[in-house]
Formats: C-alpha cells, sequence, structure tokens
C-alpha cells in the first residue's frame, strides 16, 4: 500500500470522519459549525477530524471566508476504490431484486389450485 | 475498464474515452414479462432505486413525449429527484429515454433499453447510457447520486475490517 493510499483509510478508519465525508458527499459543502452539529462533541474535536481529512486528500477546504466552508476533493477515493465496480454492484444489485419479483410474478400464486 | 458479475450474468462496460456505460443481463423468463414488470410502476419502488433509499414514482407516462420522474428518499426524507422523457416506445421491444439527475440538472445522458430474446426461452436486457462526454460519463459513474457514496463505505468498512 502506497503511503497515500495508507493515509486516505487511515483517515476513514473512524466513524466520525467517514460520516462527515458521507455527509459532504450529499450537501456539497459546509462549515465546521454545521459538521460539528450532529455529533456530541465539540467544534474543536470536529476541526481536528477535518484536518486529518484533508492532510489525506479527501477534503478541501476554502481560504478566503473565515468559516472555510469544506467540501469533498474532485476524485476523493480516486486510488481506493474502482467507480466502475462500484456502478455494476448498483446496477447487479438493482436487477437482482427485479429479477426476484420476475420470478415471483411467474410463479402460480398460491391457493389457485384446488 | 469492465467487468464481469460473479453471481449473476450481468456484464457493465464502460470503455475508456468513451460516452457510455452499457449493461446486458439475461432473465429467465419470457420478453413480454420483462417489460410488462420493468414498466410496471407499482413494481418499480420494489427494484429501481438503492436499498438504503425509498423510491417513490412521481411521474410515469409510457408514450412518446411522456415524462418519468422518480424520487429517491433517504431516512432523514431527503428527497433525490430523477427524471426525463420517452422518445421512443415499442412494447416488449424497445425503451428509449433521455435520464437527468435533478442534483445535477442539465447534465442529461440518453438511455436506450432493448429486450431481446436469448436462448432457452430467456430475456436478455441490453442496457446503454449515452452522455454529453467522457467527463460527464466518468462523473456519472462515479458520483454518489444513487447511494454510491454509502455502498464506497460499506466497501471501505469490510475492507479495513480484514486488513
Amino acid at each position: 500500500m502506497s503511503d497515500q493510499l495508507s493515509e486516505t483509510f487511515a483517515a476513514l478508519a473512524d466513524p466520525t470522519r467517514r460520516e462527515i465525508v458521507a455527509r459532504l458527499a450529499v450537501v456539497g459543502e459546509a462549515t465546521v459549525n454545521e459538521l460539528a452539529e450532529p455529533f456530541a462533541m465539540t467544534v474543536q474535536a470536529v476541526s481536528k477530524h477535518l484536518k486529518v481529512l484533508e492532510k489525506a486528500g479527501l477534503i478541501v477546504r476554502g481560504r478566503k471566508a473565515q468559516s472555510r466552508p469544506c467540501r469533498l476533493s474532485d476524485n476523493p477515493l480516486g486510488g481506493v476504490v474502482d467507480w466502475i465496480e462500484i456502478h455494476r454492484r448498483r446496477t447487479e444489485d438493482r436487477f437482482d431484486r427485479f429479477d426476484q419479483l420476475l420470478q415471483k410474478t411467474l410463479q402460480p400464486q398460491e391457493g389457485d389450485a384446488s | 475498464m469492465s467487468t464481469t458479475a460473479r453471481t449473476s450474468d450481468l456484464s457493465v462496460t464502460a470503455a475508456p474515452n468513451s460516452h457510455e456505460i452499457a449493461f446486458t443481463r439475461t432473465f429467465d423468463a419470457p420478453r413480454d414479462a420483462v417489460y410488462a414488470l420493468y414498466t410496471d410502476a407499482d413494481a418499480i419502488p420494489q427494484w429501481w432505486g438503492p436499498r438504503r433509499f425509498r423510491t417513490v414514482v412521481d411521474e410515469l407516462d409510457l408514450r412518446v413525449g411522456g415524462r418519468w420522474r422518480f424520487l429517491n428518499i433517504d431516512s432523514d426524507d431527503n428527497e433525490y429527484g430523477f427524471h426525463g422523457v420517452f422518445h421512443e416506445i415499442t412494447p416488449g421491444e424497445r425503451i428509449v429515454q433521455t435520464f437527468e439527475f435533478e442534483g445535477a440538472p442539465g447534465h442529461v445522458s440518453l438511455e436506450t433499453l432493448s429486450f431481446g430474446d436469448d436462448a432457452d426461452g430467456r430475456t436478455r436486457l441490453t442496457g446503454t447510457s449515452v452522455c454529453q462526454s467522457v467527463e460527464a460519463r466518468d462523473a456519472m459513474i462515479s458520483s454518489g447520486m444513487e447511494g454510491g457514496m454509502a455502498e464506497t463505505f460499506d466497501r471501505l468498512e469490510a475492507l479495513l475490517a480484514g486488513s
């Protein structure tokens, strides 16, 4: 494992940091205060987590505003996951469910036979 | 950049430098049954969206020029909308439609679904999505718009658990 990869994994080994990344994936951009809100921890503690995520290249922070809003970097997990594999799994999951329903519709209804 | 499924016969391809994502999968059912279920508004919530979302069919006007709109709703009631317009409806054979994620408006892809006969009475479903650019295609594959991020983290967790 390369050092960058180790750093990415280490950064994501913490559930709070994963939650932060997952929230940024949904909301796009958020300040430290906004990110701290759902957690039972201080803004300072969340700030430390953000530093780890920033160092690992997972997030970037604005330079201008005092609040320094955070967002995911352009290719946050680029070296870690194979996107096509994730897309394939998503498609597979969808059509496995479709297939299960399909087989159900093809079966004679229970109680039909008398 | 292509992979083949392990459990089903699904194959998904996304060739480098291409605007296209394609998949193919067979089903042990007649073509009409596959088409009927695929276009059944009551069934769509049970298979269309990722598991962690509730899927709601807001519109499904299955005719040329008709609109479709589905919502994925997460446990915090956040809604993610997807919509498009049907360009071809050939029952039992082909559906051509546009696809747009409302979280990334203006990125429209053209989807073609073909229902074909396969060996042993099976049906082969083939789908292609043509995006507006290679970049848009890659963004679509990598985006978290369909819960991909959550699945990414499930996978990362599994990897971490095994490390």
